[in-house]
C-alpha cells in the first residue's frame, strides 16, 4: 500500500500540487492539501480502478482544498466574517451619500498582446491576495473555484447575504487595485 | 430609478445568482444612461475571465512542482502509516 501511495505522489504529486496551489495562492496550504489527499487515500482506499488514479486524487484534493479554506478562515483573528459584512454595507470610500461614484470606474486598457495579458494576470493575484484574507478566501471559492454560494454558504456559516455583501466588497476592493496598479504601456 | 451604489451592487450580486425581471430592467435602464456603471460592469467581467486564465496558467504551468524537502517530508509522513 505504502509503495503504492509513493507512486501515486511521484507521478501525480506535481499535478495535484498545480491544481491546488492554482486555487489556494498559498505554497504551504497548496502542500498540506496535497499530503492530506495523500492520507485520505491510503486510509480509505476506494480507488477501483474505473476512473484513472489521477482523476480519483483530485477528487479527493477538491475537497481537501475547502477544508483547508474553512480551516483557515476559522483561524483568522475574532474580528468575525459577520464584522467584514457589516463594514460591507458602508461602501463610503466608492460612493457619496446620494450613491455617485467618488471617482468613476475608468475604462482598462485592454490586454491585447501576451506580454500585456501576463502582466494583468499578474496584477490580478497580486491584489488578490492583497485583499483582507477572510475576503480572499471566500472570493476565490466563489471565483477560483467556482463553488456555487449555497455551498460556500454551508461550508463557511455564513448566510446568503453576508456572502453577496463580502463579495460586493472583495470586487469592489479587487477593480480599485487594477485600477490603480494596471497600466497599459 | 437606481443610484450607482445601487447598481454596483446588483451587478456583483447577478453574477452569484439570478435576478428578478424588474432587477434587470432596473439595471439595463440605469445602464443605458450611465456611462461610470457600464464601465463598472466591464471591469467586472475582465476580472472574472482574467481569474479564469490566472488559475489556469498556474495549473497548466509544468515548471512549478513539489520542493523535494516537501516531497520527502510527505513520503516519510505517509510510510509512518
Amino acid at each position: 500500500m505504502a509503495e503504492n501511495v509513493n507512486d501515486w505522489l511521484n507521478e501525480h504529486g506535481d499535478y495535484l500540487y498545480r491544481f491546488a496551489l492554482a486555487r489556494l495562492r498559498d505554497q504551504h496550504q497548496a502542500e498540506d492539501a496535497v499530503q492530506e489527499t495523500m492520507l485520505a487515500a491510503i486510509k480509505n482506499n476506494t480507488f477501483k480502478g474505473q476512473s484513472s488514479a489521477r482523476t480519483w486524487l483530485t477528487g479527493i484534493l477538491k475537497h481537501k482544498i475547502i477544508d483547508a479554506q474553512r480551516k483557515y478562515i476559522r483561524e483568522q483573528p475574532v474580528s468575525d466574517i459577520t464584522d467584514l459584512a457589516a463594514n460591507g454595507t458602508s461602501m463610503d470610500d466608492f460612493f457619496d451619500d446620494k450613491g455617485h461614484w467618488l471617482e468613476k470606474p475608468q475604462a482598462w486598457g485592454k490586454p491585447d498582446n501576451t506580454l500585456q495579458q501576463d502582466q494583468f494576470m499578474a496584477v490580478l493575484g497580486t491584489c488578490i491576495d492583497k485583499l483582507p484574507k477572510k475576503l480572499a478566501a471566500l472570493f476565490m471559492m466563489r471565483e477560483i473555484q467556482e463553488h456555487e454560494n449555497e455551498i460556500i454558504c454551508k461550508e463557511l456559516d455564513i448566510t446568503p447575504t453576508n456572502a453577496w455583501v463580502m463579495l460586493y466588497r472583495a470586487r469592489m476592493s479587487l477593480r480599485k487595485c487594477l485600477e490603480i496598479n494596471w497600466v497599459k504601456d | 430609478m437606481l443610484t450607482c451604489k445601487q447598481t454596483s451592487e446588483l451587478i456583483s450580486q447577478s453574477l452569484d445568482k439570478p435576478q428578478t425581471w424588474k432587477t434587470r430592467f432596473d439595471l439595463k435602464l440605469h445602464l443605458m444612461m450611465c456611462k461610470a456603471c457600464q464601465q463598472y460592469a466591464k471591469q467586472m467581467h475582465t476580472i472574472k475571465s482574467n481569474i479564469f486564465k490566472l488559475r489556469e496558467s498556474i495549473q497548466s504551468d509544468e515548471s512549478i512542482t513539489l520542493s523535494e524537502e516537501a516531497k520527502k517530508r510527505m513520503i516519510d509522513k505517509l510510510n509512518q502509516k
